[in-house]
């Protein structure tokens, strides 16, 4: 019963665009791990193999239609908070966090999982529930809930950057839904009042990062180091940037998590403003046309299953962005398509599969 | 599958997508701003901050000016020395790398450990010196095993060398690291810490001239301070040339001929003050010091009681004894208190008055005794009683006049000014008036006064040109890079004495009889080939206790209670060059301690004499 028009449907440009990031990112992996030696195989070369794993999850998402998850849903959503559970139960400690669990023979990070699963159980929730003035107070109680209580496992392990995403990816698709302006508001300000609470709740080095935000020069060598040698390899690209393999901030290593993290960084000095431009305005394509996707879906499910993608996308862009840059403190929030990690990939590729399932399929019913 | 109707049919939500994609492009809009403002409006900060990152000023250290001798033979010298250091942000972990290179190299590890704690004051990025100057094979073991060494590296720097160690160590002085006061002080600005700086005598004096422009290196580092390639190179200038009024052969021969003793030798130009040899020993090795020095090596130094590290020719004060007797003659003879025919009867003693009697030195005494023979075989009691007539303050005079009791100048701000005694000198010092007695023992150069082995050279010097005390001198000339005359030697005179005609030539004539005739108390030290003058002396260095008490033979006595050694000369007899002037510490007599220095240094100075013709044909060439 396989469809032609699925084919016909696909959106290649869309999917080309994504593997030309990809492209960028592992060459620019490329440049930024050369001076390493150690390796037996080298960054880049990995990062390649996930990339074809991403291909491949592309696919595979894309063979099933994403209404069947409509009906998956809560059960995901059920299995995933176990996950999250059992990871604060039994997990894997590693610099001072827990985030791993072993299942099956594979390192599993619920809370990556998470991002997905979030994404598919609100767009199942909003799908059904549509509220013509938007949603009240009270009628955002179950789908908070559904939101905050992932947000809250992933925070204890600790893993705010995770915990904020899950959060920023929910927000958005709930204001998508709709919210009654005195709602917005009330949120707003018990929003700021829990930052204000949650300082205390928060962890020393994460409090460090605030600071250190704040002001990096308080300890250049110390917490404020990532971001000040991020931003002097940043500016010493200038307008057309130093060349590929001549940024010295990145070859010389004075650049931390140069090819995880601050892998935009080491992109900046090397290719400039110019550069950087063309890089953000990619992004910027993929996110808005992940939103043009939505809005032409052919139904509530799929839209807001495109929102949610497009929210994940497009939050880890800024977050990530604004990070390297100096705009927001620093999280360890990798960038999607450019910062080496098998996770992130599968993360991305798995949302980036969503997108194409739900806009090969607009014109069917 | 749902039954709600489509997305783009439900009322307001295309504007909202519309909003959020506007929002969205704004973001990114802001995210492009901070680009913006980084990269072009910051771009010159932020790559002064990079540059700053990876690229260090290194001072490439300049070699040391070289010091030669008067003919321009080498005396001191730079060579490429190898040092083991670490790089502190490269070492790992540090107890297993001082394990690694003592079991390498053979060092203690608790030295490597001294070492580390002490170089911590240098900056960070500069590599830490651990090994100096290990020699070529220790080098190649580092860097054969460089794998096992993390943070080590072989630095070439210039060393000072010595191609003939010891020699003229203390005219030359050494170097030391700067330290952290010297640093903080004005002359020593753009002075870095671990630099050599000249401690002691010309090295020191001459620091500026010496110590050359150091170099830069820009070095392209990464975040851990390995030296990835050098960017540019100044290359450093090395400091300007010393030329030293010495003549090495005459201050080897001065030296070998000291050996151990402890002792001064000065050889000086009679005609010019040129100092021509400069002799303090026993010494040290300026090479110590120029690697750094170790505790062992200077306790050895410090614990030696011959004092290798005191200057003896220049802050070595002695009595002059019989030496002075010439001083006495010229007074004598200059105030008419004394002829060359002035003539008394020597029995070994001289009575003052009926509590104090003078003993000479020869015990059954030298018979008649004029001028002449007193001075050739140095009778004291002759002296005694021309002293005596003489007085005090005309023999101090006449000694002043010559150069003694005060300083000549030498610019080693550590000479001593030795002392003449006169009346006044006693009223102010001890408040007493002076005594007859005091006169009777100044007369043979004993009592209060005392001579350097310097004062001594001047004083010969001006007795052999006939009244002239030229300033010593000891650099001839500063030649810097390019070759071209920097400073050059000027003669400079510190008084001149013109001494009754008569007067100086009996005594120049009594000198050379002291050497060349029988019965002159240096016969056994004439040389053939050049005829030379010269003044025995015995300065005692405690009271000879009574006359009654036993005489013990010289090598009886205990060390330290000997008599020092001295002997003053200059040659050739006639048309005078060379004077010398030698102190043995405890060498007992100065006719066979300290003449037989002398004759070794004329014969060294006038090597290319043969015996059969005079010194006056040959041309002894500057």
């Amino acid at each position: 019963m396989f469809d032609r028009r699925l084919i016909t449907n696909f959106n290649w440009t869309y999917v080309l665009l994504i593997l030309l990031i990809a492209a960028i990112g592992i060459a620019n992996m490329y440049s930024a791990t050369s001076s390493w030696t150690t390796a037996a195989q080298p960054v880049y070369v990995k990062q390649l193999y996930w990339l074809g794993l991403g291909v491949v999850i592309i696919v595979v998402v894309c063979l099933v239609d994403y209404r069947h998850l409509e009906y998956l849903s809560f059960s995901l959503y059920g299995g995933n908070l176990l996950l999250l559970i059992l990871v604060l139960a039994v997990g894997k400690t590693s610099m001072g966090a827990t985030r791993w669990i072993s299942l099956a023979g594979f390192n599993v990070q619920p809370s990556e999982i998470m991002k997905i699963v979030i994404i598919i159980a609100l767009a199942r929730f909003f799908s059904e529930k549509a509220h013509l003035r938007g949603f009240s107070l009270k009628q955002l109680i179950a789908p908070g809930l559904l939101l905050a209580v992932p947000a809250l496992l992933i925070m204890k392990q600790p893993d705010l950057g995770t915990a904020l995403l899950v959060l920023c990816i929910g927000g958005t698709m709930a204001l998508f839904a709709g919210i009654q302006r005195n709602a917005v508001i009330f949120l707003g300000i018990t929003g700021f009042a829990a930052a204000g609470g949650g300082w205390f709740l928060l962890h020393n080095y994460q409090k460090q990062r605030i600071m250190t935000f704040l002001n990096p020069e308080r300890d250049p060598l110390g917490a404020g180091y990532h971001i000040i040698q991020s931003k002097i390899a940043v500016g010493s690209g200038g307008f057309d940037g130093l060349g590929f393999m001549k940024g010295t901030q990145s070859q010389l290593s004075f650049l931390p998590e140069r090819h995880t993290d601050f892998a935009f960084s080491v992109f900046a000095e090397e290719w400039g403003l110019i550069g950087c431009l063309l890089l953000l305005s990619f992004y910027c394509l993929i996110v808005i046309w992940g939103l043009h996707i939505a809005l032409r879906s052919n139904d509530r499910f799929g839209m807001y299953l495109a929102i949610g993608v497009s929210a994940m996308l497009f939050w880890h862009i800024v977050v990530n962005l604004g990070m390297v840059i100096g705009l927001l403190p620093v999280v360890g929030v990798p960038l999607p398509l450019f910062s080496y990690g098998g996770t992130s990939m599968v993360t991305t590729m798995t949302g980036v599969g969503l997108l194409m399932n739900v806009n090969m399929r607009r014109f069917m019913f | 599958m749902s039954l709600n109707p489509s997305p783009e049919e439900t009322p307001g939500l295309r504007r909202r997508f519309v909003v959020s994609s506007i929002i969205i492009a704004g973001v990114f809009f802001i995210l492009a701003l901070r680009l913006w403002f980084l990269q072009v409006l910051g771009v010159d900060h932020y790559r002064d901050l990079s540059e700053r990152n990876r690229i260090r000023y290194v001072a490439i250290e300049a070699p040391r000016g070289a010091v030669f001798d008067r003919h321009g033979a080498l005396l001191i010298d730079n060579r490429p020395a190898f040092t083991v250091s670490a790089l502190r942000q490269e070492v790992g972990d540090r107890e297993n790398l001082f394990e690694t290179l003592s079991g390498l190299l053979e060092v203690d590890e608790e030295k490597l450990a001294e070492r580390w704690k002490e170089g911590q004051r240098l900056p960070r990025y500069r590599p830490l010196p651990l090994l100096e100057d290990v020699g070529r094979e220790a080098m190649e073991k580092v860097q054969e095993n460089s794998v096992d060494l993390p943070g080590i590296l072989v630095e070439v720097k210039p060393f000072r060398a010595y191609p003939h160690g010891e020699l003229a160590a203390h005219l030359t002085g050494y170097l030391g690291e700067v330290t952290e006061e010297e640093l903080g002080k004005s002359s020593f600005k753009g002075y870095r810490s671990g630099e050599m700086v000249g401690k002691t005598a010309l090295e020191r004096l001459f620091e500026d001239r010496l110590r050359g422009t150091a170099g830069q290196k820009r070095i392209e580092v990464n975040v851990r301070g390995r030296e990835l390639r050098q960017v540019t190179t100044r290359s450093p200038l090395p400091g300007q040339s010393l030329y030293l009024t010495i003549d090495t052969n005459l201050q080897k021969a001065a030296e070998e001929a000291l050996g151990d003793q402890a002792g001064a030798a000065v050889a000086l130009d009679v005609n010019n003050g040129e100092v021509l040899a400069f002799v303090s020993r026993p010494t040290f090795d300026p090479a110590w010091f120029a690697r750094g020095i170790n505790n062992d090596e200077w306790r050895e130094l410090m614990d030696n009681p011959r004092r290798p590290m005191t200057n003896k020719a220049l802050r070595g004060q002695y009595p002059p004894g019989s030496t002075f007797k010439m001083i006495v003659a010229l007074a004598a003879l200059e105030a008419g208190t004394a002829t060359p025919a002035t003539t008394f009867t020597c029995n070994g003693s001289f009575q003052l008055n009926k509590n104090f009697e003078y003993r000479c030195w020869k015990k059954r005494g030298h018979g008649k005794v004029d001028l002449h023979k007193a001075i050739k075989e140095s009778c004291d009691v002759w002296f005694y009683r021309v002293g005596l007539e003489t007085g005090i303050d005309r023999i101090s005079d006449a000694a002043f006049r010559v150069g003694l009791g005060q300083k000549t100048g030498f610019p080693f701000g550590a000479e001593r000014p030795g002392l003449i005694p006169t009346r006044s000198w006693k009223k102010q010092r001890f408040g007493t008036s002076w005594y007859d007695g005091e006169t009777v023992i100044s007369a043979i150069g004993q009592g209060f006064v005392l001579t350097t082995p310097l004062q001594l050279a001047t004083m010969t010097a001006a007795l052999a040109n006939g009244g002239t005390v030229w300033k010593p001198q000891i650099v001839q000339k500063i030649v810097d890079l390019e070759g071209a005359t920097e400073w050059m030697i000027n003669p400079e005179k510190l008084n001149e004495t013109v001494w009754p005609k008569a007067a100086i030539a009996a005594v120049q004539n009594a000198m050379e009889s002291v050497v060349n005739d029988v019965g002159g108390t240096a016969w056994r030290s004439r040389l053939e080939k050049v005829r030379f003058s010269g003044k025995t002396g015995t300065a005692q260095v405690v009271r000879r206790q009574d006359d009654d008490e036993e005489e013990l033979e010289d090598d009886e006595i205990p060390y330290k209670f000997r008599d020092h050694a001295l002997f003053v000369s200059y040659a050739p007899a006639k048309n005078p060059q060379i004077a010398i002037a030698v102190v043995v510490e405890h060498g007992s007599h100065g006719s066979s301690a300290a003449a037989p220095v002398a004759k070794a240094m004329y014969d060294a100075y006038f090597k290319d004499v043969s015996d059969k013709e005079g010194p006056e044909k040959v041309v002894f060439g500057n």
